[in-house]
């Protein structure tokens, strides 16, 4: 289904200031002819999970630099699922720490990326994750 | 998921994916299906240079209608590249606080070619919104410059937002965007050169002879929810004015009007791009060509 471009949520949470990666993540998104939804700093995982609904997003990429990133991004995914929301998906970046993605993505996470992450990496993930979920819905 | 079914049944997901449907050019039989629900909510259009201000304004008109409670759909369009062919939405960030209020929807919608200063959706979002059941639905421009005017053929009341400091006494005297304005705002009205725009909208003015509706001038601050109050109540003195003089049933008429003629236009298109592609014409000088390929298509007469 290659009648619209992929619909992408890029999303700050909590009290993490530091979005220079997220807005990098966005850029890279937007020239590879994705639509990216940017939500601004300091976003609750609610702000951020009804944001994803009423944009009618593909994914959420959720960027957490802060350290909080065991607590917010278990509660998006909590949200999500609420919210019957569980098939958008859902990845991040930061500084993570190996055992820490690997629990979050046991949870549920889709990816993590951590600093050093190719975009054109990062690209093709969404492409082909989102694409899939495109593909089901359809 | 049957879209329709829910949608009736008031759940979020169904209007954001009903959306979807329409930026996709598939929106058809659901808006057939909704067509008679739509008509009873207030259509607001804000317009103005990019950084005017006018997800700001969108956000303080927001927190008004909620403070009344009304229920409010906002459409804010922004550009799309027209190399990647992405964008980049950032007109939801000055509207955070209204995320988690289940009477606000807010959809960014990317402009994906469209000339005129919206998609080539944003009715039927508008139209989505209205039968979905909001009161309000304000619709944001992607930030113009002189002259996209397509919003002035979709709203009932048009807002033009403009800033201080931009530009000399000729710009305001300039045809296009500022012919569209049911309402000026003057936002940044701390900023020192405020007064000298608002003297320069009111010559422009006066050097006009109005029938019906004078476009009023409000000054804002938004981010400060300054002139908010004055706003809200030029929006309705407008409303007010729509209605008692038969204006609003004649704004409706050439909004459908303009929407059948961009449906129609647009199938046509295609025929046309497919013609072309089947047989360039070559060698025929452009006219004759342009005559030969519309008697083909029998859209000549």
């Amino acid at each position: 289904m290659a009648d619209r471009p992929l619909r992408i949520v890029i999303a700050k949470a909590g009290l993490d200031g530091h979005d220079r990666g997220a807005k990098v993540i966005a850029r890279a998104l937007r020239d590879a002819g994705m639509e990216v939804i940017y939500t601004g700093l300091f976003q609750t995982p609610e702000q951020i999970v009804q944001t994803a609904i009423q944009e009618d997003a593909d994914g959420i990429g959720l960027s957490i630099l802060s350290g909080a990133h065991m607590t917010l991004f278990p509660l998006v995914v909590e949200q999500l699922r609420s919210q019957d929301a569980s098939d958008i998906v859902f990845f991040g970046g930061g500084t993570i720490p190996a055992e820490d993605a690997r629990r979050l993505k046991e949870l549920g996470v889709r990816e993590i990326f951590t600093p050093g992450a190719p975009l054109q990496e990062i690209i093709d993930f969404v492409e082909r994750e989102c694409g899939k979920r495109r593909a089901l819905a359809s | 998921m049957d879209v329709l079914r829910e949608f009736e049944q008031h759940n979020p997901r169904a209007l954001a994916r009903a959306i979807s449907r329409a930026e996709a050019g598939r929106g058809g039989e659901l808006v057939r299906a909704l067509y008679a629900k739509a008509g009873r909510a207030t259509t607001v259009g804000l317009t103005g240079p990019p950084g005017v201000g006018k997800s700001t304004l969108a956000s303080a008109l927001v927190r008004d209608a909620r403070a009344r409670g009304k229920r409010v759909g906002v459409v804010s369009v922004d550009p799309s590249s027209p190399f990647s062919h992405g964008a980049l939405l950032g007109d939801r960030i000055r509207l955070a606080e209204h995320f988690t209020d289940d009477a606000v929807f807010i959809r960014s919608m990317a402009s994906r070619g469209h000339l005129g200063g919206l998609a080539g959706a944003t009715a039927d979002a508008v139209l989505l919104m209205d039968a979905f059941g909001f009161d309000l639905v304000l619709i944001e421009t992607v930030g113009v410059g002189q002259s996209e005017v397509a919003i002035a053929e979709l709203a009932q009341t048009t807002i033009v937002a403009l800033q201080p400091g931009s530009g000399d006494s000729i710009q305001v005297l300039k045809a296009g965007i500022m012919e569209i304005a049911d309402i000026f705002v003057v936002n940044k009205a701390d900023h020192p050169m405020a007064d000298q725009l608002r003297r320069e909208i009111r010559s422009m003015m006066e050097m006009q002879h109005w029938s019906g509706w004078v476009p009023e001038l409000v000054a804002t601050q938004a981010l400060e929810g300054k002139g908010i109050d004055e706003l809200v109540a030029a929006i309705e003195r407008h409303a007010l004015y729509l209605n008692e003089t038969g204006e609003l049933e004649r704004r409706r008429r050439d909004a459908f009007t303009h929407q059948v003629r961009q449906l129609a236009l647009g199938r046509m298109e295609r025929r046309l791009d497919r013609a072309l592609e089947a047989q360039p014409r070559n060698g025929l000088d452009p006219y004759e060509a342009a005559d030969r390929i519309v008697t083909e298509l029998g859209l000549d007469g």
